[in-house]
């Protein structure tokens, strides 16, 4: 589970373009969205093919991706019970 | 004297061959060929803090680094400025269009990606520059063969003259496969340099 | 200053190749939208208005020089041709022309287009559209998102006060692309449903196609039946978001201020609203904001996307023209797809086509970039 975190950080970062953000900045548990990362809806969406990219995992409801994306904890979780590849 | 022969160009900005100059002054010069590099290394030279301006697309960094360095000096207000802008160039958002289409060529590899499509039109970096410097004001983005000091003259002229802007953002953006230009400048209703196209040619090609 | 008309119109689409025969078919309250189930295009089916292949090679093959033209420069030229033999209008060099579109001849990066990819440049695209009519002045494209047809009628008006031309031929248009249609999908906006714009069911978007065009002029020797002065137009950013529209309607609020104020007119002295209404939720959401902070919930509005889809860069062009037609026609034609409200803010969407007598109308339209616009006609005759 700890490798998978630490992937998806590097993902995040490298997807997003989060330039000025290092892999130690994410804590597992902080908030995405909002005041964490300041990720914003293009960054959601992003995130969706993200998972459908790396992961298999098809998301259809942009809502569903809000619960998801709440904190790299959230989504580790999501994708290690969900993956197809 | 007709009336809009009482506007002025205040302020003018070139990105262009690795180098940075405003109102005609060489500001920062890099010889690193690489646009991305260069790009990152004017903003950083300019003290930038925008984390946004790492998803932007190259055309978008290119317009709104150009903005950023020659409105610093206009001290705008933290709220709101009423700033037109009107921008041209010749290759519109080619080159994003040209990496969307090649995230959907391959049917094997399909993920076209929504941060790069909502790039693949050009009037987004007039959209970045309004929400970094609070400009709620009129916006137009058009194509030309080659810059066309008449047409944005009398359009800005026309937003000046209708009282729709205070001051208009005009010039040229361009990003084509690898080579860059941008050439902005300021019109406003008070100044001593005459707005008029012999002078806007000469601002541009020099 | 002189007053300036939107007058001589064309619409090519799915519900016609005349204005007039598309407007009697949104009178009969006929959508052009269909489901595609065409790979080619897209690997799912989807919705959509196409203008009919056939019968686009049939008129434009009527008129072809040997010049070979794409898809996109076929349904323009063949357009605008109409409004020039209608208008009767030579081109000199007092003559300007506009085009408006988001992406031009996007289709020819695809592998399988036989045209240069030099092609795909706006300019290229705006050299064709002009050398076939000869005009001498050099052409105008206008690529500002969604708000580009709307906008160049402004721009057309703007440039003939300012006194560069004394007419402008403004068309506007854009393809059905898997570019387009990849893009939209993969912002989760598409709906798999004809589109409803402002009702509580809405699910999205619907991507159509059209050209249509009109002619902008100073001199009323040139007016149709339809003509309309055009009165005051702005178009104001958001300072938002680059692409979720603004939560407080911004932008369109100060779009719609700005063209009240100079065509010197009461937000009530606006007869009917010719709205943008993509059907997504955010954007009617915000449109009904805007409209509320201008008191202009009372005011009979329709989206037409529910005919034609989101056509882009032609979208505000030929809602123009459909709104030019319900004045001359004091027709209110009903807002396709729409049951129940579904914005928080009370607005008044035509339920039924009816007849009114009608004045003078509002278009409206947002796009991508945080881009607005609005501009006010008025009837001629």
């Amino acid at each position: 589970m700890d490798a998978l975190k630490q992937e998806l950080k590097e993902n995040i970062i490298e997807q997003l373009n989060l330039e000025d953000v290092s892999v130690d900045e994410i804590g597992d548990n902080d908030p995405l969205f909002g005041d964490g990362l300041g990720l914003d809806s293009i960054d959601a969406l992003e995130l969706i093919v993200m998972l459908d990219k790396d992961y298999g995992i098809k998301l259809t409801d942009p809502k569903e991706g809000k619960a998801i994306f709440e904190s790299v904890e959230v989504m580790a979780n999501y994708i290690a019970a969900n993956r197809t590849k | 004297m007709k009336k809009e022969d009482n506007f002025y160009i205040t302020s003018y900005c070139s990105i262009a061959k690795g180098k940075l100059h405003l109102n005609g002054e060489l500001l920062y010069e890099n010889d690193n060929s690489d646009f991305k590099e260069f790009i990152k290394e004017v903003y950083k030279q300019q003290g930038g803090k925008y984390a946004k301006f790492f998803k932007m697309d190259n055309l978008s960094k290119l317009a709104f680094l150009a903005s950023d360095v020659l409105l610093m000096n206009e001290n705008l207000n933290s709220e709101e400025n009423d700033i037109a802008i009107v921008f041209s160039n010749n290759a519109s958002s080619l080159d994003t269009d040209r990496k969307h289409q090649k995230s959907i060529q391959n049917k094997d590899n399909y993920y076209p990606s929504p941060a790069v499509f909502v790039y693949t039109l050009p009037n987004i970096c007039i959209g970045e520059i309004s929400i970094k410097h609070k400009l709620y004001s009129e916006n137009s983005f058009f194509i030309f063969d080659t810059f066309n000091a008449e047409k944005l003259h009398a359009y800005a002229n026309s937003l000046l003259l209708n009282n729709k802007a205070e001051q208009v953002l005009c010039g040229w953006v361009n990003y084509d496969e690898d080579t860059y230009e941008a050439f902005l400048y300021l019109v406003s209703k008070k100044g001593t340099k005459t707005h008029s196209i012999k002078e806007i040619i000469t601002l541009y090609t020099t | 200053m002189s007053k300036v008309y939107a007058t001589y119109n064309n619409i090519i689409s799915s519900l016609g190749f005349t204005s007039s025969e598309v407007v009697a078919n949104i009178h009969q309250q006929k959508s052009g939208l269909r489901l595609i189930d065409n790979s080619e295009i897209f690997s799912q089916p989807f919705y959509s208005s196409l203008i009919p292949g056939k019968k686009l090679n049939e008129v434009y093959s009527s008129i072809a020089t040997k010049e070979k033209h794409t898809r996109l420069e076929q349904m323009m030229i063949t357009s605008l041709n109409a409004i020039i033999k209608d208008s009767a209008l030579s081109i000199t060099n007092e003559v300007g022309l506009i085009i408006a579109t988001t992406k031009g001849n996007i289709d020819v990066l695809e592998d399988k287009s036989s045209f240069p990819k030099k092609r795909a440049y706006l300019s290229e695209l705006a050299k064709q559209v002009a050398n076939y009519f000869g005009f001498i002045t050099e052409p105008i494209v206008v690529s500002n998102a969604c708000v580009s047809g709307i906008l160049a009628i402004a721009i057309a008006k703007r440039y003939i006060e300012q006194g560069v031309y004394k007419h402008v031929f403004v068309v506007g248009a854009d393809l059905v692309t898997e570019f387009i249609l990849s893009g939209f999908n993969s912002f989760q906006a598409m709906s798999n449903k004809p589109c409803k714009p402002y009702c509580k069911n809405r699910e999205g978007i619907n991507i159509g196609e059209v050209a249509a065009s009109v002619l902008i002029t100073s001199d009323e020797k040139y007016l149709n039946e339809e003509a309309v002065e055009i009165l005051g137009e702005g178009s104001c950013n958001d300072a938002n978001h680059i692409s979720g529209p603004s939560r407080t309607g911004e932008g369109l609020y100060r779009s719609i201020a700005s063209a009240l104020q100079q065509a010197n007119i009461n937000a009530s002295e606006i007869d009917y609203i010719s709205a943008h209404g993509t059907a997504t939720n955010y954007n009617d959401e915000m449109e009904a904001i805007a409209f509320n902070r201008h008191q202009l919930s009372k005011v009979p509005l329709n989206s037409l996307k529910g005919y034609f889809g989101h056509t882009l860069g032609a979208s505000g062009l030929l809602e123009t023209i459909v709104g030019m037609h319900s004045l001359k026609n004091n027709m209110l034609y009903a807002s396709l797809g729409f049951e129940e409200l579904g914005v928080s803010e009370p607005i008044n969407v035509i339920k039924e086509t009816t007849p009114k007598q009608l004045t003078a109308f509002l278009k409206t339209a947002s796009g991508f970039g945080g881009c607005n616009t609005a501009v006010l006609f008025k009837k001629v005759k």
